[in-house]
């Protein structure tokens, strides 16, 4: 079978970011304004966008892959428009359908990096099926989830994501929908990545950006992000630097899970498998968990996940999970290496001719 | 005892039984010994959409009917010379078609009065009298097929299974056909269980015993094999056909194949066919939905795969909005959309032409998309390649209209040499690494074909962003300008209505030149209009015969065709689909004949129409 280009992963040195093995090394390091296209952006002043594409832009370097070889694919919506503004390939498509369009791209080019920027709406509501179903095939795509709880796009109809009873012009009299938790949902669907971060903390979001690029398979990253126009100040609670010490729970793989004033607070299982926040001085130290982003079974990271509350509690960010699993291309480019393996390359002659031929002269 | 032999031109067999009785196993068996016996043949395969219905009802029947003749025929009949009816559903449901004098083969063990009931037979009809008209043969299959293998170590339930294999055994000592390739493809079948394969072997050559010795027999029949056009021929289906089409496009143009597709009758097999060829580099990818299927090939038409998705109907209507995005950022994409009966789910085993306006105009905005209809099961291979031709030269979405008949539907295929298919390699290029630093305009058009660069990801110095949102021309950045809109519409337009220009001009088949009447058709009712011009030529009637295989854009004479004669008549398995573009574009007031029954047109019935029409001309 002929490659679409030719183009091979050029042996390098340096250690790879895990999804990108088969994709080809840069040979000159990049800059975040290599990444930024001459469009302009169109976002309204002080969106939670912003933050979002500069600190994408600023990452990408560190893949260390050619401009080339990086492809993002959005749906609808505001965050949708981010393709734009990163100067690469780019593919806005149609309303849900980014991760159905990502995952044919992915596995037919593994030696491309795939990022699809989606929304609360576009990911969860019109596009829900085909989210859940590229996280559970794990197809090596990074899937990137503005989270801002409202339709922007559409001007301020409440989302899958919004609060039951938020006032919008579709729901005058308050919605009457439970809201999805996008990190439970993606968990149930067994992704095999699977993290929160926030649009203000750039550094934190770099780091999960980063650890996603280094899972292959999917990875989905909610990013809490403030809509001004429509939802304003809907992740407030945890955007003052007081208030955050209290709420935020910041996972980091192999340490014990503390927050609260002076890091006095840590987790433990309760009766019922959930967890449960406790103060560190009075706890029995053996039952205090330190955070297992490896564990195979996503129970725990599930249990993590429902400690989210309306009041914004306690909101763990970070990698929630991060197992190894065979990624869908993989498997898919495998198949075609046994198959030829096994009985040779096709042969397209024996193939029209069959096994029942007769010949008439 | 030694048998009378007939000769015979041609003969339509009809298997029919409960879903249960494996009729669609022995049609096909009995359809590869006449293949390899070297006869012309076509088959309509007819089975309920339930896999297994209440067994011995009505809505359980399930047939099989084979024409095979010493000529080339073109279509599966329209009535059986031979019934045979393991049941008395079978029967019923059945015997309308049987004309007076045609053989019935009855398996008269089913004819018990708990199974008469259950169909609403007061009196059995092999002792009422009814079926006087008919040269019944009453054989007790089951039982006969119960006996033959009493030695074997298998239950009862597996002796009774092989029933088909004794009514197919017989079959093949009625019409002297070579009994090597189903004994051969009894012992690949069941290699795994030996008992079940003697069984099955067993009951096959009891048939065919009792087809010698008995007296229920009189006559044994000879078909001489079919005068075809020399070379190498095997047998084949339409979506076989469809899915080798794709892997020799793929091979031909040099695209590793992509394709994503969702289950759906009777489209399913394509999908089947293509997962087995990985050798070739086929990708096939079972979606979560028939969104995701187009979605995923869409994606990989993006990244410089030979993408397509295959469907039917109602997967059709879920696929709409991704067609529009292809049309829009100018993609290749191939969309098998092998029709079947509808509205919604309607008849999802029988066939229709019922979606060439959904193919045409089932998108929101101006969103041409060039349509190629295929017209037998073996055209399905080489429409799929022109159709991946178009696709890759214009880069554009393209729908391939099939249908359920030409499907499921076989008929002998003389097998292409590769070197006289099309060069595919030549129609396209990607585009290369600008040399020049200036920036890559994505909508910049060649101007003989109007198609856009088809700039992969991963080519250095081609990045660009393409979107459902209108584009300027040439740059494709974002427009919402009023005039530049109305330019890209009619630019994409124009690039489709281009097409013509490629196409092959339709061919009319108009023997002497004086016909004054046209039949045009479309798709898969060629055979059926084909046959019927052929008995109203040998009644002394001229009448001229066009098929269009390119149904968007038409082929550039078509409104000369059309206004060459003085009536056209067009049938159509719909109310008048192409009929309405023909009228709407050429102001031809074609004559609509239109039949949707789920069925292909009897020949028959179309050489009475079409006679009409002449004596009205
Ligand atoms: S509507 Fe909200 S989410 Fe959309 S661009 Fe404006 S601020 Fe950002």
């Amino acid at each position: 079978m002929p490659e679409p280009n030719g183009r091979h992963n050029e042996g390098n040195s340096s250690p790879r970011l895990a999804s990108l093995t088969l994709v080809p090394h840069a040979a000159d390091r990049l800059t975040a304004k290599d990444f930024k296209s001459d469009q302009e952006v169109r976002w309204c002043p002080g969106c939670g966008d912003y933050a979002i594409v500069a600190a994408f832009q600023a990452f990408l370097p560190e893949l260390e892959v050619p401009r080339e070889n990086v492809v993002v694919i959005s749906g609808i919506g505001c965050s949708s428009r981010l393709p734009y503004y990163v100067d690469s390939y780019g593919l806005h498509s149609i309303h849900g359908r980014a991760p159905a369009i990502a995952t044919g791209l992915a596995s037919s080019r593994p030696d491309l990096s795939v990022w699809v920027i989606t929304g609360d709406g576009d990911a969860l509501s019109i596009g829900g099926n085909h989210l859940i179903h590229a996280l559970r095939r794990n197809v090596n795509i990074k899937i990137l989830l503005f989270n801002n709880r409202i339709y922007g796009l559409t001007k301020g109809q409440y989302s899958p994501t919004s609060e039951q009873g938020k006032i919008t012009k579709s729901t005058p009299f308050g919605s009457l929908d439970h809201p999805f938790n996008p990190v439970s949902l993606a968990l149930g669907a067994d992704a095999s990545f699977v993290a929160r971060t926030i649009d203000s903390d750039r550094r934190h979001l770099t780091s999960v950006l980063r650890a996603a690029a280094d899972h292959r398979g999917a990875a989905f990253i909610e990013i809490y992000q403030n809509c001004p126009i429509f939802n304003d100040d809907a992740f407030a609670p945890l955007k003052e630097p007081a208030a955050s010490a209290e709420r935020l729970i910041r996972l980091e793989h192999g340490e014990p899970v503390r927050f609260g004033p002076g890091a006095s607070r840590g987790l433990r299982f309760g009766s019922h498998g959930q967890l449960e926040p406790v103060d560190v001085a009075g706890a029995d130290p053996g039952t205090l968990i330190a955070h297992d982003a490896h564990r195979d079974d996503p129970s725990y990271a599930f249990a993590l996940s429902r400690l989210d509350t309306a009041d914004f509690a306690h909101i763990p960010v970070g990698v929630f999970r991060q197992v190894t699993q065979s990624s869908y291309d993989e498997l898919m480019a495998d198949q075609i290496a046994a198959a030829r393996r096994h009985s040779g390359p096709g042969d397209l002659a024996a193939l029209l001719a069959g096994n029942d031929t007769w010949e008439v002269h | 005892m030694t048998k009378q032999v007939q000769t015979l031109d041609h003969v339509i067999i009809r298997f029919a039984g409960d879903s249960g009785d494996g009729m669609q196993l022995a049609g096909d068996r009995f359809t590869q010994e006449t293949a390899a016996f070297g006869n012309d043949l076509s088959t309509l395969p007819n089975f309920p959409a339930e896999i297994r219905a209440p067994a011995g009802t009505l809505p359980g029947v399930s047939s099989f009917q084979l024409h095979f003749a010493d000529h080339d025929i073109l279509t599966p009949g329209d009535a059986p010379d031979v019934l045979i009816a393991m049941n008395p559903a079978a029967l019923r449901a059945n015997i309308s078609d049987l004309p007076r004098g045609g053989d019935l083969i009855v398996n008269t063990d089913e004819f018990t009065k708990r199974n008469l009931t259950k169909v609403g037979y007061a009196a059995n009809p092999l002792e009422d009298g009814s079926l006087e008209q008919y040269h019944v043969h009453a054989v007790p299959i089951t039982s006969m097929t119960v006996k033959a293998l009493e030695s074997f170590d298998i239950t009862r339930k597996d002796a009774e299974r092989a029933k088909n294999m004794f009514a197919l055994g017989m079959l093949s000592w009625l019409y002297d056909r070579p009994a090597e390739g189903t004994l051969g493809f009894l012992k690949a079948k069941f290699s795994g269980r030996p008992e079940i394969m003697q069984a099955n072997v067993a009951a096959f050559q009891a048939g065919w015993n009792f087809g010698e010795t008995t007296e229920a027999f009189s006559v044994r029949y000879e078909v001489k094999p079919a005068t075809l056009a020399p070379g190498s021929y095997r047998n084949i289906s339409g979506n076989t056909a469809l899915a080798y089409g794709l892997v020799t496009a793929s091979q031909l143009s040099g695209l590793p194949l992509f394709l994503g597709s969702y289950p759906i009758t009777p489209a399913s097999d394509i999908l089947h066919e293509l997962a087995r060829h990985k050798r070739f580099g086929v990708r096939t990818f079972q979606a979560e939905d028939e969104i995701a299927a187009v979605g995923a090939a869409l994606g990989a038409a993006f990244g410089g795969s030979l993408a397509v998705t295959s469907t039917s109907g109602p997967g059709m209507l879920l696929k709409a909005e991704t067609i529009g995005l292809a049309v829009s950022v100018e993609l290749p994409l191939i969309v098998c959309d092998i029709q079947r009966a509808g509205p919604s789910t309607g008849m999802p085993t029988k066939t229709e032409q019922a979606d060439l306006l959904q193919a045409m105009f089932g998108r929101n905005g101006e969103s041409p998309v060039p349509i190629v209809a295929a017209a037998s099961p073996a055209d399905c291979f080489s429409a799929v390649i022109e159709a991946a031709r178009i696709a890759v030269k214009y880069r554009t979405p393209v729908i391939l209209l099939s249908d359920g008949y030409l499907a499921n539907g076989s008929e002998p295929w003389r097998i292409p040499e590769i070197a006289s298919l099309p060069d595919l390699a030549s129609e396209f290029a990607f585009a290369t690494p600008g040399a020049d630093a200036g920036a890559f305009q994505p909508f910049l058009r060649d101007p003989a074909t109007l198609a856009r660069p088809w700039a992969i990801p991963g080519t250095p110095g081609l990045e660009h962003r393409i979107g459902g949102i209108e584009k300027a021309d040439v740059t494709g950045e974002i427009s919402y300008d009023p005039d530049n809109h109305d330019r890209m519409v009619r630019l994409r337009q124009a690039k489709i209505d281009g097409i013509a220009a490629d196409i092959a001009p339709l061919r009319v088949d108009d023997p002497d030149g004086s016909a004054r009447v046209l039949v045009i058709g479309w798709g898969s009712t060629y055979g059926s209009i084909g046959a019927a011009v052929r008995r109203v030529r040998n009644g002394g009637h001229p009448v001229a015969h066009a098929h269009l295989r390119y149904l968007n854009p038409f082929p550039p004479n078509l409104g000369e065709v059309l206004r060459r004669y003085d009536k056209v008549l067009l049938p159509e398995i719909n109310l008048g689909q192409l009929a309405l573009l023909l009228r709407g574009r050429f102001l031809v007031d074609v004559i609509s004949y239109n039949r949707v029954r789920g069925l292909p047109f009897r020949a028959a019935e179309l050489a009475g129409v079409i006679e009409d029409v002449i004596g009205h001309a």
